[in-house]
């Protein structure tokens, strides 16, 4: 400014007045701000709204009771669950029954809704148990990884210094084989079978938690040396424990929810190559495994397409109603930060 | 006939809180060479107003109403091609953060003589000497140099240097400089202003400067707008608005200023926050903040008046104006500040005074 | 500083990991119950006690495991794999050589397709967020990701060979890059190449999405350039940036759906191979294609780290 007069002071802008008096009008600051709800809270309300999550909540609902309810559970002897909503012994060969009209490969009918395979078993029942092993195998592995890939990238990233390095090498070393490589060696030594196959596919799962729970220390714990540099001592530990792994806790849960499907995908795969169960086993993978022959050369010429678009069909609509959650999972637990930014944002 | 000439310019945005009213019913004029000043505090809808003169506003804003005429011709009118031959050529930006502005993986030099090919049709060479020139001329040092180098291997202040030289690269007629300054420190952010004003005199450039920072208007503008809650409060030429503000929200800046040799205890801050502008009070929007405010303010919109005479603004260039009841005899109390003006020097430093 | 040494580094780093892979690899397989000449002699009831104690004894099964260990590991890096023990007369070398060719091709139909399919339709998908081929193209890959390979496989052969007959069931027996053969690998491309195709569709949208928030495209814009600059030049190069960190992942996913599609389509390669040396135990074999996958694997990780550098002016190499 080029003027000549002097320095203004400004006197009577009286703030006081504003904060004390009465307020004027009904109107207040930040109306529309949302209160204080949890975090949870607000992811689970979010997911909620999610349609898409939703469905893919129901529907992998409604597979695992369909499944579990299928044919009675026993465990040790001992029936815990003995509803029976097959219409068919998924293991029985119906042309071996008396009276029963049923042939090998019939198609789709009344009675037999996904028509019958290779040996005259009813397709829809073997279907509904055939989920029991690759589903109940997903969950168990991400259940064992994700709580191993926890503790292991919790020390990792806790010590630091030469133990992290270590242990992160052998992180990079699992890494360096695709799951599907690994699991197939494993079961090579193992053999096919249920627990071989939550073994085949526990052993390459967890690399991915450990270095996902590894990095959230570590930021965090950076955070931690500016605000408190010389406070990491003997309150570190409860600081990891109180505070990092829940917050570390989000990405956990997203990564998990998304390798469910792709765990599931592995059993079906290793049944598809005979590898996972005896031949003849009501599991959507091994189911598979006859029928490439069929498509190449039906039996009379005819393809019992069934057979195929049936137990593979299965395994799509449950990874994909899975990954549906997965990605609700993902937005909801996102939508978190992307709100602190806004309030933290301003300009 | 003005460079550009703002008429009754609403923006929205379509929030899922609502509808956000950032620009409502503005109205202003830049005549050609004129440095033009806009402040308020954050969410006073300046940027908004900014990036509707480049025709940038994007989802979920809209312009609603209103015309933006650019050498008399509308902006809001022509076609997206015209438009694209405008931004960077005849009207250009400089955006607060030059770190975030500048593509982190191409080099400084590249991204402005990228600009002088588009516009200019200069062929590679043309455009390498012209963008050496202009790196120059902001004051990078070693410019043929530097021109290679990426964002990254600048420091703060040589960023927003480059991303001036970018901006005055095709010899607009009006930059538009949106907080230019707010990243950087003190001292620096001294020496970009003086420069920024040299260089628009050299290449007769008109500014529109944003801020939230009068200390920074001052240095550099001719004509002030205040703005609060999307709507200008009060437009004046700088110096009156320095040693005569009219409108309460005005005062409220002008105190809150630090300065050199301030007598008085703290700084007089006003109290509270811009209203989200999803819910904006009734009547007078700054009533919630205001110290003079009365009943009447909280039902009675003000309209921008000449606070002498108490008639509607005219629009021109060079009046003073303000929208507060006082001036259309509304209010009872009246306004009660002074204003007093001592010593010799103009001390008013572009300051620390932040949102 | 400076990429060579950066890259020199980066390599050194990749010795301790490949020495891990050999480890892992050998450690695994030797859990095994039982040696090579175990499988050997049940092939042979006729070999005695004697003869299998001196076989035992000219192929090192009788040594310590570090030492059978250091006798494979410099053997391996003597290009020695050994032999085929169930084919006499074949060594692991042999059966490499022939069946590496057949994979990589269809790899690279994988990946070819992948990158076809998924650039462009992620940059579609994150310019037009949230519009009606946003929604479709996330349904499909979404899908993509869900499908199961080998399902997928038998679907194309039920559809594409037996349905509309548009295309042959079995291999042709023909070169590897004659016309015929590159017709029959459509279908197997697009199988073991719809997964990494949806991942990194999905990956290039939300990267895409990200950084068309940024300022400097708002920036590009303000300085007039046409939008098909600003994506096609501004916003594209630093996707692909975040891009090539998955790159390795995705070559992962396609090694490991060549074992599976390999099955479907009948096709000769390694990762069949794999699965026949499962079945029948072949030792060396399983040893030879596991510790070739790391390898590859491990590479291919120090590559895409390395074209990440070169494309991040950012990245510090310290
Ligand atoms: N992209 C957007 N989406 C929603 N609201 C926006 C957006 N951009 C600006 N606004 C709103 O417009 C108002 C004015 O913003 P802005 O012009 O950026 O203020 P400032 O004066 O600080 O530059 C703010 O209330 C802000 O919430
Ligand atoms: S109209 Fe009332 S509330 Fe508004 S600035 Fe004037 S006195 Fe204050
Ligand atoms: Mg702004």
């Amino acid at each position: 400014m080029s003027t000549q007069r002097g320095r203004i002071q400004i006197s009577g802008f009286d703030t006081e007045q504003v904060t004390e008096r009465e307020p004027l009008s009904d109107w207040t600051a930040g109306g529309t701000g949302g209160g204080t709800e949890g975090r949870w809270h607000r992811a689970w309300r979010q997911f909620k709204s999610n349609r898409t999550a939703m469905i893919g909540l129901s529907v992998v609902a409604i597979m695992v009771v369909l499944t579990t309810f299928a044919r009675p559970v026993e465990i040790a002897g001992i029936t815990v669950q003995p509803i029976s909503l097959a219409p068919f012994e998924p293991q029985k060969s119906l042309f071996l029954e008396p009276g029963s009209n049923a042939g090998a490969y019939d198609p789709p009918s009344l009675t037999h809704p996904m028509g019958t395979d290779a040996s005259g078993r009813d397709m829809f029942s073997r279907v509904m148990v055939g989920g029991r092993a690759s589903i109940s195998i997903g969950f168990v592995v991400v259940f064992i990884t994700a709580g191993f890939g926890l503790v292991y990238g919790a020390v990792a990233g806790y010590y630091g210094g030469w133990v992290d390095e270590v242990m992160m090498r052998i992180v990079d070393t699992v890494f360096a084989f695709p799951a599907l490589v690994l699991a197939l060696v494993i079961i090579a030594i193992l053999g096919g079978g249920y627990w071989q196959l939550v073994a085949a596919f526990a052993f390459p799962g967890w690399a991915g938690y450990a270095r996902l729970i590894r990095g959230e220390i570590l930021s965090v714990k950076q955070n931690q040396y500016v605000t408190a540099a010389q406070a990491l001592g003997a309150r570190d530990r409860s600081v990891i424990f109180r505070h990092i792994v829940p917050n570390a806790i989000a990405p956990l849960i997203v990564q998990a929810s998304l390798s469910i499907g792709t765990v599931v995908i592995g059993v079906a795969a290793l049944g598809f190559l005979g590898l996972g169960f005896p031949p003849g086993t009501p599991e959507w993978g091994t189911m598979l495994d006859a029928t490439r022959e069929t498509l190449i050369q039906g039996p009379g010429g005819s393809i019992p397409w069934w057979a195929t678009v049936f137990p593979g069909g299965a395994i799509f609509i449950f990874v994909m109603a899975m990954n549906m959650i997965g990605d609700g999972v993902n937005d909801a637990l996102d939508a978190q930060s992307n709100v602190d930014v806004e309030q933290g944002g301003g300009n | 006939m003005a460079l550009v000439e703002i008429n009754d310019l609403t923006v929205n945005f379509y929030t899922e809180e609502g509808v956000v009213r950032a620009v409502d019913d503005l109205s202003y004029t830049i005549e050609r060479g004129e440095k033009f000043g806009v402040v308020g505090e954050s969410g006073a809808g300046k940027s908004v107003t900014a990036m509707s003169l480049m025709r940038l506003i994007e989802d979920p804003g809209q312009i609603e109403s209103g015309e933006i005429l650019f050498k008399g011709e509308d902006l809001l009118e022509m076609s997206e091609e015209r438009v694209r031959s405008i931004r960077g050529n005849e009207i250009a930006m400089i955006f607060q953060d030059a770190q975030t502005a500048l593509n982190p993986v191409y080099t400084v030099g590249e991204q402005i003589s990228e600009v002088i090919r588009h516009h200019l049709d200069y062929g590679e060479r043309e455009a390498k000497e012209r963008t050496i020139r202009l790196l120059d001329e902001v004051g990078i040092p070693e410019a043929e140099a530097r021109y290679s180098d990426y964002p990254h291997e600048f420091s703060g202040g040589m960023q927003q240097r480059a991303v001036i030289a970018m901006a005055l690269s095709c010899d607009p007629d009006l930059l538009i400089a949106d907080e230019p300054t707010t990243a950087l420190d003190v001292t620096i952010e001294a020496k970009i202003l003086d420069q920024l004003e040299d260089l628009a005199d050299e290449f007769d450039t008109s500014i529109q400067l944003i801020t939230h920072d009068l200390g920074v208007i001052a240095q550099v503008c001719d004509r002030v707008m205040v703005m609060y809650g999307g709507r200008p409060v009060e437009k004046a030429p700088v110096e009156e608005l320095y040693y005569d503000p009219k409108h309460p929200y005005s005062v409220g800046l002008m105190s809150s200023i630090p300065r050199i040799g301030d007598t008085r205890e703290r700084l007089q801050t006003i109290p509270g926050t811009m209203p989200d502008l999803v819910d904006v009070p009734t009547g007078c929007s700054f009533h919630p903040r205001c110290p003079y405010a009365e009943e009447a303010c909280t039902r009675k919109d003000p309209v921008l008046v000449d606070p002498e005479t108490g008639h509607e603004a005219s629009g021109d260039p060079g009046e003073h104006a303000a929208a507060c009841l006082e001036y259309t005899g509304d209010l009872t109390g009246g306004l009660d500040y002074t204003v007093e003006v001592d010593g010799e020097d103009p001390q008013i430093t572009p300051g620390d005074q932040r949102e | 500083m400076g990429l060579r040494r950066f890259i020199v580094k980066r390599v050194l780093l990749t010795i301790p990991i490949l020495f891990g892979v050999s480890i892992v690899t050998f450690g695994m397989v030797h859990l095994t119950p039982g040696d090579p000449i175990d499988v050997l002699v049940s092939f042979n009831p006729d070999v005695g006690p004697a003869e299998e104690a001196a076989l035992r004894e000219r192929y090192g099964y009788d040594l310590p495991v570090w030492e059978q260990y250091l006798r494979w590991i410099g053997n391996v890096l003597q290009g020695d794999l050994g032999p085929v023990i169930t084919r006499s007369g074949v060594s692991v070398n042999d059966v490499i050589m022939s069946r590496l060719p057949e994979t990589i091709v269809l790899g690279l139909f994988g990946w070819v397709f992948a990158l076809v399919i998924a650039i462009p339709t992620g940059i579609y998908a994150a310019v037009n967020k949230d519009d009606l081929g946003d929604h479709v193209s996330r349904f499909v890959a979404l899908s993509g990701i869900s499908i199961p390979n080998f399902w997928l496989g038998l679907m194309l052969i039920l559809f594409g060979a037996l349905v509309f007959n548009i295309w042959p069931v079995l291999p042709p027996r023909k070169g590897l890059l004659s016309l015929d053969t590159l017709w029959f690998l459509v279908m197997p491309g697009i199988t073991i190449g719809t997964a990494s195709a949806s991942t990194l569709m999905r990956i290039m949208r939300s990267s895409m999405a990200e950084e068309l928030n940024k300022e400097y495209v708002t920036a590009a814009r303000a300085k007039g350039l046409p939008e098909r600059t600003v994506i096609l030049k501004h916003v594209l190069r630093n996707s692909l940036i975040s891009v090539t960190t998955v790159a390795a992942f995705l070559t992962a996913n396609i090694v490991a759906g060549s074992v599976v599609v390999e099955v479907v389509f009948s096709w000769p390669g390694l990762g069949r191979e794999f699965v026949q040396a499962i079945t029948s135990r072949e030792v060396n074999l399983i040893l030879a294609i596991t510790l070739f996958t790391g390898v590859a694997l491990v590479l291919a990780n120090l590559l895409a780290d390395i074209v990440y550098a070169m494309l991040d002016p950012r990245i510090r190499y310290d």
